[in-house]
């Protein structure tokens, strides 16, 4: 309080800047309450807050997706606070960004045509939904090729039930026979195929990276927290119910969750109303830490969440005298595939292994003899411009696999009443995220499906031992 | 100014979102019309509404609005002319406005010159003309690129196709090349072979005189200390450029 020298005039002035004092010490004051984020001591500024709605475990593309979804779905502002959990920012071994890239609609369950078709309706419109002001627009960099699919005698009956479906539902599919496929592809060798099909629209490949950070920035400018993180650990509180049959089965509820800091032993934990698992490769990780699936308490072991990681190789060749700018994304019935990347004569191309010949998960180090001994062989029978080519780069990325069925999880844990599920879905995962952060973002916020219906992509057809499985040729 | 002012981030925002809800309007799906009149006459009433002009395939004259924006309302007497060319140049079209219009199956020519909404979607849908359409017009389009060229293999009778001063495209000659190939029936205009190349000699100097053809006006790169020579056939504006 300084005394102005010389000046008797504006008594109230100094009576004004009394008030202003004590309003500045009332609000303090209200800060200082329990329930605020103001802290008396000044910790790391990067650790996430103490309270959070809901924890999203996971940054790749179906995470933030979820993330943009559910701060778009709230009605209020500042209604949920969503915190974004990201072990890794660099992405280096995300399934996200080492991703081929395709979108297609050529699937024979109706709820992945559905999700592939919200998904591309999404992408078309993307910058009216995800555009930030004082930004540049997004360019998902999308090839409208199509996917060409080539079905041998043995499953092209398969191959004309999932044009029915795929046609029933919306997807502007064709069937091809050899001889138009020669004449559309001449650089295609059709021996053996003994029917093709081809996607005229809504189908190609784009730019992962830019579809993440698109989501990423649209999410934080809505005001999505975000940490970069590692959860280590789960707080639960545990209460009991009875089943039909009697049993009494325990039921967990996350109470906080322990985000650690990179590279150092502090952590934080997070009082949290609702947990989303979208971790990708290590979703299983993750719900195991909680407990589940250790087989100690009241046959906990048929909950665990299948998934885990498996390696995928990709390979960049270069052949001058390759099919040009009309091949689409070819996969073959022997499991090979290639797409067109770029102008320059350069492809991508990569097989499934076997189930029996799995590769090793424990690093990202690509397997040379893998091209040479499965992927060239039946390419070069395919393509026969394929013979001359060369391998000019390589790498290997995780699908985040479901064991059980190949198909995504979707939907709540029965055994932990507050973790929502937004894995498994097994090379998929880029292509319909769009689409399952919107269904996922409705489940928490509306309490039901509304646009989709995924309810067959629950966990309970893991219990009842009941696979949903995609019937397709390869 | 907009990062300074949060009023002017509003009215900046709004009047975005007024023209997106124009071309919304515009583009919108006229069923009631397909309803009461037929596709052929909503297709043809679509057309005018947008500012574009179109020819049906049994009369020789196009109909377009006048400079006031006035149209004869005679096609209704003719509900089942289908249209063989239209006219969509510098208008609103974008690939929802397409619905309107994907009844013709007998579509000819269809010219989208300088629409600043025709993207790789808008492109990506054409496929359902891939039985008639014959020449088709998309340059000066701004936001198409190399991705929705490709979806353009679809139309199998297509024999001329203009792709002139397309901003997106970064490597005209090249995609020009690309695109022969892939239609090998078509004939493509507006891109030269030699367009965007720059040309060095052996010291990895630029040549003397190199013309380079930009979207506006020939460039004329000269090294330094001489003066500019003007070919015979080049005439009008050239920027000069003094290669250092």
């Amino acid at each position: 309080y300084t005394f102005m020298t010389g000046s008797c005039r504006l008594p109230r002035g100094d009576l004004l800047y009394l008030e202003g004092q004590f309003k500045a010490i009332r609000e303090k004051a209200a800060a200082a309450m329990p329930g605020t984020d103001w802290s008396p001591v000044e910790l790391r500024r990067d650790l996430p807050p103490d309270r959070a709605d809901i924890v999203v475990v996971g940054g790749g593309v179906i995470g933030w997706s979820v993330a943009y979804w559910l701060k778009k779905k709230e009605r209020v502002r500042d209604g949920v606070r969503v915190l974004v959990v990201e072990k890794d920012p660099t992405y280096s071994e995300a399934s996200t960004v080492l991703s081929a890239g395709g979108i297609r609609q050529q699937f024979s369950l109706k709820e992945n045509i559905q999700l592939s078709l919200a998904s591309v309706d999404f992408m078309r419109n993307i910058n009216e939904h995800l555009w930030v002001l004082n930004e540049d627009p997004i360019d998902l960099q999308f090839n409208h090729s199509g996917y060409l699919f080539l079905a041998s005698e043995s499953v092209a009956h398969i191959m004309e039930e999932n044009y029915v479906t795929q046609r029933e539902h919306g997807a502007k599919v064709t069937l091809l026979s050899p001889a138009q496929l020669k004449e559309r592809f001449p650089w295609l060798n059709t021996d053996g195929v003994v029917l093709a099909s081809y996607g005229l629209e809504n189908e190609g490949w784009f730019d992962p990276w830019s579809l993440l950070n698109a989501f990423r920035r649209k999410a934080m400018s809505m005001g999505v927290f975000h940490c970069h993180g590692e959860v280590t650990g789960f707080t639960c509180t545990t209460s009991s119910r009875e089943t039909e049959d009697g049993d009494v089965l325990r039921i967990k509820r996350i109470k906080y969750i322990d985000v650690k800091m990179p590279d150092s032993r502090e952590y934080q934990p997070v009082e949290c109303a609702i947990v989303i698992n979208a971790a990708g490769v290590n979703s299983g990780k993750i719900a195991d830490m909680i407990g589940i699936g250790s087989g100690s308490e009241h046959s906990m072991a048929g909950f665990s969440l299948p998934v885990e990681p498996r390696k995928r190789y990709v390979y960049v060749v270069h052949c001058p005298d390759g099919p040009g700018l009309e091949s689409p994304f070819l996969i073959d019935y022997s499991g090979v595939y290639f797409r067109r990347e770029g102008l320059g004569g350069n492809y991508i191309t990569g097989n499934s292994p076997e189930e029996t010949e799995e590769p090793d998960i424990s690093d990202l180090k690509v397997d040379h003899e893998f091209f040479q001994e499965k992927v060239w062989p039946h390419l070069s029978h395919r393509v026969p411009a394929f013979e001359s080519l060369k391998v000019t780069g390589a790498w290997a990325g995780f699908y985040d696999y479901n064991t059980f069925d190949q198909n995504a999880i979707i939907g709540l844990h029965p055994r932990i009443s507050n973790m929502f599920l937004a894995t498994g879905f097994s090379g998929h995962g880029l292509q319909h995220s769009p689409a399952v952060g919107c269904a996922v973002a409705e489940l928490v916020l509306d309490g039901g499906f509304r646009t989709i219906d995924l309810s067959a992509f629950d966990f309970k057809r893991i219990l009842q031992q009941e696979p949903i499985l995609e019937r397709n040729i390869v | 100014m907009n990062q300074r002012f949060y009023d002017v981030e509003v009215f900046w925002r709004w009047s975005r979102w007024l023209k997106s809800r124009r071309v919304q309007r515009k583009n919108a799906y006229f069923g009631f019309t397909q309803k009461k009149f037929g596709v052929n006459i909503a297709a043809a009433y679509y057309v005018l509404h947008l500012g574009g002009s179109f020819r049906f395939t049994d009369q020789s004259e196009w109909v377009h609005a006048n400079s006031r924006g006035k149209f004869s309302y005679n096609f209704l007497n003719t509900p089942d002319s289908t249209i063989e060319e239209v006219d969509l140049s510098r208008t609103l079209i974008n690939h929802n406005g397409l619905d309107n219009i994907v009844s013709q199956k007998t579509l000819r020519s269809l010219s989208v010159q300088g629409c600043p909404n025709v993207d790789d979607w808008f492109l990506a849908r054409l496929h359902v003309f891939g039985e008639s359409l014959q020449e088709l017009d998309v340059s000066h389009c701004p936001r198409i690129t190399v991705g929705g060229l490709v979806a353009l293999q679809h139309l199998r009778k297509l024999r001329r196709l203009d792709v002139s001063s397309l901003v997106g495209v970064s490597s005209p000659s090249l995609v020009r090349i690309l695109l022969e190939e892939m239609l090998p029936l078509c004939e493509v205009t507006g891109a030269e072979y030699d367009q965007g190349f720059v040309q060095h000699d052996s010291m990895g100097q630029l040549k003397e005189d190199t013309w380079l053809e930009t979207r506006s006006f020939p460039v004329c790169i000269y090294p330094a200390g001489s003066e500019p020579r003007l070919a015979p056939s080049h005439s009008g504006e050239f920027l000069f450029l003094q290669a250092a």
